[in-house]
C-alpha cells in the first residue's frame, strides 16, 4: 500500500482527505452530540444529496456545469438547509426536533425529483451515496483543506461560547453571549463539514462518522477537552483503518469506515462494563 | 441612599391571555438577602427570568445596578443558579473545573482565553464550595448536592455582586441543603453579596434573610423578615389561598 500511496495520486488524495475528515467530523460531532442534535447530520446530509443530484442534473443539461465539482452545489444546499433548520427551530420553539424530519424529507424529496428528471444517473451518484476512493480528486483535497482551516479557526475562536451554549443555554444568555449568532455559525460549519465528508464516506454514512466516535468517547472521557481528543482519535482510527481495509478487499470505503467506528464503539462499551466488573466485583452504575 | 441593586417598577406579565404578574413593585437594597416566596405558579420564576433578560419585558421596568435592563451590560456582576441546574444533562462530559470556568466566559469576552489568574480564580471558587477533591471529576459523577455546589462555584467565580437562586435546593438531600445554606450565610457575611432566593419554604432560611417578598401574581407582602414573622396565619392564608403555618427554625 505504501508503494501505491506514492505511485497513485487518487490513493494519496483519498488518504489526505480521509485524515482531514476523520479529524473534522468527530470534532464537530462532540458539540452536536452533547446538544442532543445527533440527527441534524442526517438532515443535512440528505439535503446535500439534493444539491449533488441538482448538480449532476445540470451537468447533463448544460456543458458549463460538466466541470463543476458537484460538492459545491451540495455545499450550497447544505448551508441553506442549516439556515432553514435554525429558522424552523425558532419558529417551532416547543418542538425544536421537528426541524430535522422536515429538512430531511425535503432533501429526499428534492433528490428523488432531480434524479427522475435526469432519467436516473450513472455510478456517479452511487459514489456519493456510499463513498468512493477513486472519486477523490485534487480539487477535493483543496476544498476539504479550506473547510478544515475555516472550521479549526472558528472552533478555536469560539470554543468558550460553543462549550457554554452546549452545556447550558440559559446560562449562556445570562453571561451575555450572543447565542443566536454562535448557533448559526456552528450550523454553517456543520453543513460545510458534511458536504466535504461525503466524497469519502458518502452521504448516507456521514452522520455515522460524526456520531459514532463521539458515542464511544463520551463513555470514557473525563471532561470536554478529553471527549474531543478521544473522538478525534477514534475518528482517525476509523478512517485510516477503513481506507486500508477497503483498499485491500476492494470495498466501498464509507461502509468499512463506519463498521470500524461501530467496532470501536462496541469495544469501548464492553471494556467499560468489564472494567467495572473487574474492579468492583459487580456491576455498578456510573451516575447516581 | 444607595441605588438599589434591583429595582422592579410596576411590572406586569402575561403568557398569552394568562396574567402571571400584576403591577409588581419592590427594591432590593445592596447587601440584603431577599426571600421571594410564593406557591407554585405564582410568577416567581417569571419575575426572575424577566430580571435576567431571559423573557422580554411587557409592562413596567426593571433596573439592575441603576441601569435599565435592556441597556445593562455588566452581566458578570450577576450570578444565577436556575432550577434547571438540578436537571441538566448529567451525561455531559465536563469536569467540575470546566463547568466552573464557564462562569468566567462572559467576563473574559469573545476571542479571549482564560489566563493563569482566571484559572487560579476557578480553583479558589471550587475550594470555597468544598469540592477541591472533585476538581477533575465529571460533573455527572457528583451527587445532587455536590452538583449544586459546583453551580454555585460557577456563579461565584466571576465575583458577582448579586446572586439569584431559583429554588436551588429542589432535589437535593436534606444534609446538603443545610450545608448549602451555611454556604449562603458565609457568602453574605464574608463577601457582602446581595442575594435573592426564590423558594416556597422560607423556614430553613428565616434567620438568614433580611427581607421577604410574597408573590402570588401580585405582591402581597414586602418588607423586613421580622415584620413578616409578625404576620398572623390569616394573612398568610389569604396569600397562599389555604391554611399555612409559620415554622420558625431557631438554631
Amino acid at each position: 500500500m505504501i508503494q501505491d500511496f506514492i505511485q497513485y495520486d487518487f490513493i494519496r488524495n483519498a488518504a489526505i482527505v480521509g485524515i482531514m475528515i476523520g479529524f473534522l467530523a468527530p470534532l464537530l460531532g462532540v458539540f452536536i452530540v452533547v446538544r442532543r442534535q445527533a440527527l441534524i447530520a442526517d438532515a443535512l446530509s440528505h439535503i446535500t444529496l439534493a444539491g449533488i443530484a441538482a448538480s449532476l442534473l445540470l451537468s447533463k443539461q448544460f456543458i458549463m456545469f460538466k466541470t463543476l465539482n458537484p460538492v459545491y452545489i451540495g455545499m450550497a444546499f447544505s448551508v441553506t438547509g442549516s439556515i432553514l433548520i435554525e429558522k424552523l427551530r425558532i419558529e417551532y420553539k416547543h418542538f425544536q426536533e421537528l426541524a430535522i424530519p422536515i429538512i430531511l424529507s425535503i432533501g429526499i424529496g428534492l433528490s428523488v425529483v432531480f434524479i427522475s428528471l435526469a432519467n436516473g444517473f450513472n455510478t456517479d451518484l452511487f459514489n456519493y451515496l456510499f463513498g468512493s476512493i477513486i472519486a477523490v480528486g485534487v480539487s477535493d483535497v483543496w476544498m476539504v483543506f479550506i473547510v478544515l482551516i475555516v472550521v479549526v479557526i472558528a472552533i478555536f475562536l469560539f470554543y468558550k461560547e460553543l462549550f457554554l451554549l452546549s452545556f447550558d443555554e440559559e446560562q449562556a444568555h445570562v453571561s451575555g453571549i450572543r447565542s443566536r449568532f454562535i448557533h448559526f455559525l456552528f450550523m454553517i460549519l456543520v453543513a460545510l463539514v458534511i458536504a466535504a465528508s461525503m466524497r469519502i464516506v458518502g452521504i448516507l454514512l456521514v452522520s455515522a462518522l460524526i456520531t459514532l466516535p463521539v458515542a464511544a468517547s463520551i463513555r470514557i472521557a473525563t471532561g470536554f477537552k478529553q471527549a474531543i481528543l478521544y473522538s478525534i482519535g477514534f475518528g482517525e482510527m476509523s478512517v485510516i483503518g477503513g481506507l486500508i481495509v477497503s483498499y485491500y478487499f476492494d470495498l466501498a470505503p464509507g461502509g468499512t469506515i463506519v463498521l470500524i467506528a461501530a467496532l470501536i464503539l462496541v469495544s469501548v462499551i464492553i471494556w467499560k462494563k468489564n472494567r467495572y466488573i473487574f474492579r468492583n466485583g459487580k456491576h455498578k452504575e456510573g451516575n447516581v | 441612599m444607595n441605588t438599589p441593586i434591583v429595582s422592579v417598577k410596576d411590572v406586569s406579565f402575561r403568557y398569552n391571555d394568562r396574567k402571571v404578574l400584576e403591577h409588581i413593585n419592590f427594591d432590593v437594597p445592596e447587601g440584603s438577602f431577599l426571600a421571594l416566596l410564593g406557591p407554585n405558579g405564582s410568577g416567581k420564576s417569571t419575575l426572575i427570568k424577566l430580571t435576567l433578560g431571559l423573557l422580554p419585558m411587557q409592562d413596567g421596568e426593571i433596573n439592575l445596578f441603576g441601569h435599565a435592563r435592556k441597556n445593562f451590560k455588566q452581566w458578570s456582576k450577576v450570578g444565577y443558579i436556575s432550577q434547571k441546574a438540578n436537571s441538566f444533562n448529567s451525561g455531559f462530559p465536563a469536569t467540575v473545573f470546566e463547568v466552573v470556568s464557564m462562569g468566567l466566559f462572559g467576563k473574559v469576552g469573545m476571542f479571549r482565553f482564560l489566563k493563569r489568574h482566571h484559572k487560579e480564580r476557578v480553583h479558589e471558587a471550587i475550594e470555597t464550595v468544598g469540592l477541591k477533591a472533585y476538581t477533575h471529576h465529571n460533573i455527572g459523577e457528583l451527587s445532587g448536592g455536590q452538583q449544586q455546589r459546583a453551580f454555585i462555584a460557577r456563579s461565584l467565580v466571576s465575583d458577582p455582586e448579586l446572586l439569584i437562586l431559583d429554588e436551588p435546593t429542589v432535589g437535593v438531600d436534606a444534609s446538603s441543603v443545610q450545608d448549602f445554606y451555611e454556604l449562603l450565610k458565609r457568602l453574605k457575611v464574608e463577601n457582602g453579596i446581595t442575594l435573592i432566593l426564590v423558594t416556597h419554604d422560607v423556614g430553613p432560611v428565616t434567620n438568614l434573610v433580611t427581607h421577604v417578598a410574597c408573590l402570588n401574581k401580585q405582591l402581597h407582602f414586602h418588607g423586613y423578615t421580622t415584620d413578616y414573622q409578625r404576620l398572623d396565619n390569616d394573612n398568610l392564608s389569604s396569600f397562599y389561598g389555604h391554611a399555612v403555618h409559620m415554622v420558625d427554625h431557631q438554631h
